[in-house]
């Protein structure tokens, strides 16, 4: 066995790469996680990526160089010879240390992700009871608009302007959005990346994101989860326009579909569209 | 050559011949896709005539699914194909017989038409929305916000059309439209009303199938 | 050692060979079973309610089903496994052997053999095959992917094509290494000659290789629109070709609750004198830990699927929401099997990768309690975490927090694999040979997997589900990590099991490049996955096409890679047939004290054990020293 302080080289390197690729991790790669930070949510998952990606890193870090190190410092340097290493089994001391570590780390992370979650709902999907709300900016309402998922398009539907049905998304800036999400078929995902949020549609049930748009900006919708052969060409673009532009845009929505307004169902947090099953 | 490797020869050229055959087969299956075909230029644009059907010809692998078809105006043949070829940028003129029963919308904001330059014009008549029980099928292209219903044939007429193809003395309706075309690509167009009979809530079946219920928009 | 008479065969040789029960009864008996099924029953099976449903759409499943059931159990009865319990009806003696004759030479492996040697190697190449079925289905979805607006394939073929892959893949590789690997080791490895239920053991290879015939018949019946995941009601919704999903992934469920169940009596009730517990070799430890799952999760998948057939064949509404089912049935009763499969999955390469290291680090398995309270660990806590696949499904939000607690905690038992895998190169003599590669290589991969594990298990941050984001992390884990592992156990074992050598070259050069072509084809996922590209689409925004089409062309590298190792195995094993040496690896592992080739019954007497399962470290061995095997001597 020699003599060299692996230990110590292995603690030096491992020091020296997290000093170097921390802040490239932090300000490099996190701000695009996801990309768009078109909404408060949007913009909370970028600090919860960034925050896991600074945590992961030295983890990552540590297995990274040791590895490294270890394949060049313990390597065999004459094949010829089958020579055993020194039958080390175990040393209680890492083990327990690393014990600790990885379990005050992995509490942090769930105990972070429940806080963050239960802070403004990260934009995910939280059922038909959510239970985290976010508050309204100050001097506005809530705006809630239902999202229809049907094979294969999504329509919109917004309750307190009469349940004029939609297929364009236009949503007003600075306000907190509630949508719930429907489906009338199968299970479809209702995935606005921009905004960050993402929720499933089930047939039958409500399912409550919470959204606070931001300034204006074009965003994309894409279905999210697989619903038959047109899955992949399930979307459209939606824009978070001035609330005067909101206001006229929805005004001209209404006229625009009032004969077909008044043939739809009322307004229903969940459809069941009837028949079942189609015959000929 | 040995009789052992007169033995490998043979079972490798056997091997590699059925892996081939296989190949094919499979190769063969995964590319069978209708084929496409271009609209009719005209003065006015770009003109396409179709039709949809209560079930797809005898010949055809599903004669119990319905159908949508290519009619050419003049010879009054029918194609079963379903992507369409229009030039970019062009007004696209679409004339649909639509010779099913109707079977009613699973989602009844597709009653009212959207998307088009001008009215659509059912049996001859503008139409701003139809009831929402009427629709046989529609035609929708999504991408560029096309949602046309086609109200269906009535059911206690004598000369309904059974199967395909269709003659225009059968009952059926017309119903004609025109939209812009987009820029350059790939769209897809389908059907909104859940008519995939047999299948829950409608939609499986020739709703999920390209070259009856579903197809493409190439625009070039 | 029961008084149970062993009674081998007479050997048979030429055509009498074939006319006996084999793979080609099989087939036949196959073929007749599913025509029996489908047109002699099914057709005449006319319900008031279902045949307006059947004829309308054109397809009747409850034919296509019981065409699938009989088609099955034609096959294995062909291949001999009703002979056994007929003889048994008729008060003849219980015996063991069927076909253990050697003298039979490649005939073995086309039929029922209880052989747990001869079983090890038809699952080494049924599931080879089948790998390669599914690894091409990925090359052909790669293609499609070049372009967003051009169509390679029709529509629904490739939306077959994706689910075929997964299905595959999902299916085949839970035997991946159990099956190949845990056959021929766990026996030799804890001193006993058989595993517990032979007969079972050969009925789960043949299950699995009828399942997979079931799915490759998908393509007849229009293909399956679902992706392996299979969810209701678009699985309601689909053409036949669902049917036979659902047939593929009974007989896999069967296969894998029958072969968990094997393991596990084997492991516990016949270890050799002296094996106890704390000198289980880890790689066994792995297996007993992946049995439990298979036994308890797959039965789930198997009730899952059978409401799901329930509901296309008579129409109950299990999974049908507006008719009083829920679509969360299905997704519940899924994932409760889907993540302890892919545990399932995880655990065997784990144990590989810890059972090779100390033989290539000379020195014991750093850790061994620790190593084997994380793979006891995994297991325990996979049941308790399904959930965190439908975290934006709309569950109740109160449910979130604590399946985030359970999937983070679950990093804690793997984070114990990775340490014990690098204490055991702590100041080792590593030699870099192809199997030392391919383990190395997993920890590299598992570590992404793992961490990109994390963000998935964070609710905030899990807007990335059914992106690609989780694609990336799933083949990371999966491909990474157990793929690896198996390419390190063939070259690591096959010297053994097959007495021959596998060019080395030839291994170092599909090593790296396979190595370099997974990082490349998996790693812009990730990217792809957070810029809004979702899973199974045969379309995308047109500015990912740049990244695509890099993941493409590495996909296609990484396909060349195994062209290379199969043309290893073909001109090492059919051609070339240089023999191994005894004991290559100078292994002190039970199985390399055995001779090369393994006699029938292994062992000549049962050993007795009584030293750790890594004695390295006690004395160097001299090169070019064969390893001296006393016949049934102390490992």
């Amino acid at each position: 066995m020699d003599d060299k302080p692996h230990f110590r080289n292995v603690a030096l390197l491992w020091l020296l790469s997290c000093v170097i690729m921390l802040p490239i991790v932090v300000f490099v790669l996190g701000p695009g996680l996801p990309p768009g930070n078109g909404s408060v949510q949007a913009s909370g998952q970028v600090v919860d990526n960034t925050v896991l990606l600074a945590t992961a890193t030295p983890v990552a870090l540590a297995v990274l160089v040791y590895m490294a190190y270890a394949m060049w410092a313990f390597r065999e340097r004459n094949p010829e010879v089958v020579v055993d290493g020194p039958p080390i089994r175990g040393n209680a001391s890492v083990q327990f240390w690393w014990l600790m570590v990885t379990t005050v780390l992995v509490l942090f992370l769930a105990a972070y992700g429940s806080a963050r979650l239960l802070a403004d709902g990260s934009g995910a999907g939280q059922g038909p009871n959510p239970i985290a709300v976010p508050s309204a900016p100050k001097g506005t309402t809530v705006l809630p608009v239902q999202v229809i998922a049907q094979q294969w398009e999504f329509t919109y539907r917004f309750p307190t302007y009469g349940g004029v049905e939609t297929r364009a998304l236009e949503l007003p800036a600075n306000t907190l959005i509630k949508f719930n999400v429907t489906s009338l078929d199968v299970i479809h995902s209702f995935w606005a990346y921009e905004l960050g949020v993402k929720a499933d549609a089930n047939p039958g049930v409500n399912n409550v994101a919470y959204v606070t748009t931001k300034g204006p900006l074009t965003f994309h919708v894409r279905c999210a989860e697989l619903c038959g052969l047109w899955h992949g060409y399930m979307f459209n673009t939606g824009t978070v326009v001035p609330r005067a532009q909101f206001a006229t845009w929805i005004t001209q929505q209404r006229v625009q579909y009032a004969p077909v307004t008044k043939l739809l169902p009322p307004y229903a947090r969940t459809y069941f569209p009837q028949p079942l099953r189609r015959g000929g | 050559m040995s009789a052992q490797a007169k033995r490998a020869v043979v079972t490798v050229v056997i091997t590699v011949v059925v892996c081939v055959a296989i190949g094919l087969y499979i190769g063969l299956y995964l590319v069978n896709v209708p084929g496409s075909v271009a609209a009719t230029p005209t003065a006015a644009g770009s003109q396409l005539y179709l039709a949809t059907v209560a079930t797809a010809e005898a010949s055809d692998p599903h004669n119990t699914w319905v159908s949508y078809y290519v009619v050419d105006a003049n010879s009054g043949n029918w194609r079963h194909d379903t992507t369409f070829q229009v030039p970019a940028n062009t007004l696209v003129h679409f004339t649909i017989y639509q010779y099913d029963t109707s079977t009613g919308l699973r989602n009844n904001f597709f009653s009212q038409p959207s998307g088009t330059v001008g009215p659509v014009l059912i049996d001859g008549k503008p139409t701003t929305v139809v009831n929402p029980m009427a629709p046989a099928h529609t035609f929708a292209i999504p991408q560029i916000g096309l949602s046309i219903p086609l109200p269906g044939a009535n059911s206690s007429a004598k000369n309904l059309c059974a199967q395909a193809p269709c003659s225009l003395s059968q009952a059926h309706h017309t119903v004609s439209f025109t939209f812009r075309s987009p820029v350059k690509g790939l769209y897809r167009w389908q059907c909104f009303v859940p008519c995939g009979a047999g299948f829950i809530q409608g939609n499986g079946g020739p709703m999920q199938t390209v070259g009856y219920m579903g197809g493409f928009l190439k625009v070039v | 050692m029961s008084a149970i008479a062993v009674s081998p065969g007479a050997p048979r040789t030429g055509g009498r060979q074939l006319l006996g029960f084999n793979m080609l009864t099989g087939i036949i008996l196959g073929i007749a079973g599913w025509f029996i099924g489908y047109s002699a029953i099914g057709k005449h099976i006319h319900g008031a309610g279902v045949a307006y449903y059947s004829t309308e759409a054109g397809q009747n499943d409850i034919a296509i089903m019981l065409g699938y059931l009989l088609g099955v159990v034609g096959f294995l009865v062909g291949v001999g496994f009703g002979n056994y319990p007929f003889r048994r009806m008729l008060g003849r003696p219980p015996s063991l052997a069927e076909h253990e004759a050697e003298e039979e030479g490649l005939f073995r492996y086309f039929t029922l053999s209880t052989d747990h040697k001869v079983v090890a190697k038809q699952y080494m190449i049924g599931i080879g095959f089948f790998f390669a079925v599914g690894g091409l289905n990925a090359m052909l979805i790669r293609t499609e992917l070049l372009q967003p607006n051009v169509h390679v394939f029709g529509a629904n073929q490739y939306l077959t094509l994706v689910g075929m892959h997964g299905s595959m893949m999902m299916g085949i590789m839970t035997s991946g290494i159990l099956g190949p690997f845990a056959n021929w080791l766990v026996p030799l490895m804890i001193g006993t000659r058989r595993m517990a239920f032979p007969r079972i053991e050969a009925f789960t290879f043949w299950l699995l290789m009828a399942g997979s015939v079931i799915l490759i018949t998908t393509i007849f019946f229009g293909g399956f629109q679902t992706g392996w995941t299979g969810y209701q009601p678009l699985g309601d919704q689909g053409t036949a070709g669902y049917d036979a999903y659902i047939g593929f992934f009974a007989c896999v469920g069967l296969s894998m609750t029958l072969f968990g169940f094997n393991l596990i009596a084997t492991i516990i009730t016949m270890r050799a004198p002296g094996m106890t517990w704390s000198r289980l070799p880890i790689f066994v430890w792995a297996t007993l830990s992946t049995a439990v799952l298979m036994m308890l999760a797959a039965p789930m998948l198997i009730a899952a699927l059978l409401m799901g057939a329930m509901d296309r064949t008579v129409q109950t509404a299990f999974y049908v929401a507006g008719a009083g089912g829920s679509s969360y049935l299905f997704q519940n009763l899924f994932w409760f099997f889907g993540h302890p499969e892919v545990y399932i999955l995880a655990l065997p390469g784990m144990g590989i990768v810890l059972e090779l290291l100390p033989v290539f680090a000379r020195k014991p398995l750093w850790g061994y309690r620790l190593a084997v309270a994380g793979m006891l660990g995994v297991a325990f806590l996979s049941f308790f975490v399904w959930q965190h696949h439908l975290f934006v499904s709309g569950i109740d939000a109160d449910l979130r927090p604590f399946y985030m607690l359970s999937t983070e905690l679950i990093s804690l038992p793997t984070g114990f694999i990775f340490l014990c895998a690098m204490g055991t190169l702590w100041r080792g003599r590593i030699r870099f040979t192809v199997p030392m590669l391919f383990c190395l290589a997993w920890v590299f991969n598992f570590l992404w997997g793992g961490i990109s594990g994390v963000f998935n298990s964070d609710v905030p941050s899990d807007t990335t589900h059914g992106s690609f984001f989780v694609m990336a992390h799933f083949h990371y884990t999966i491909m990474g990590g157990l793929v690896f592992a198996f390419f390190a156990g063939i070259y690591y074992w096959v010297p053994k099991m097959y007495g021959l050598k596998l060019n080395e070259r030839l291994g170092k050069i599909h090593f790296w490049v396979m190595f370099i072509a997974f990082n490349s084809t998996f790693a812009p996922l990730f990217a792809l996955g957070f810029e809004g590209m979702p899973r199974r689409v045969v379309t995308y925004a047109a500015n990912f096409q740049g990244l695509n089409d890099w993941v493409s062309v590495s996909a296609y590298v990484l396909g060349l890679s195994m062209l290379v190792f199969l043309f290893n195995v073909v001109w090492s094993l059919v051609f070339k047939r240089e023999p191994a040496e005894v004991n290559p690896w100078h292994s002190k592992s039970a199985e390399w004290q055995l001779p090369t080739p393994v006699p029938l019954h292994d062992f000549d007497r049962i050993p007795v054990f009584d030293e750790d399962p890594y004695p390295y470290g006690v004395e160097p061995v001299p090169a070019g020293a064969p390893a001296v095997a006393p016949a049934g001597g102390a490992a």
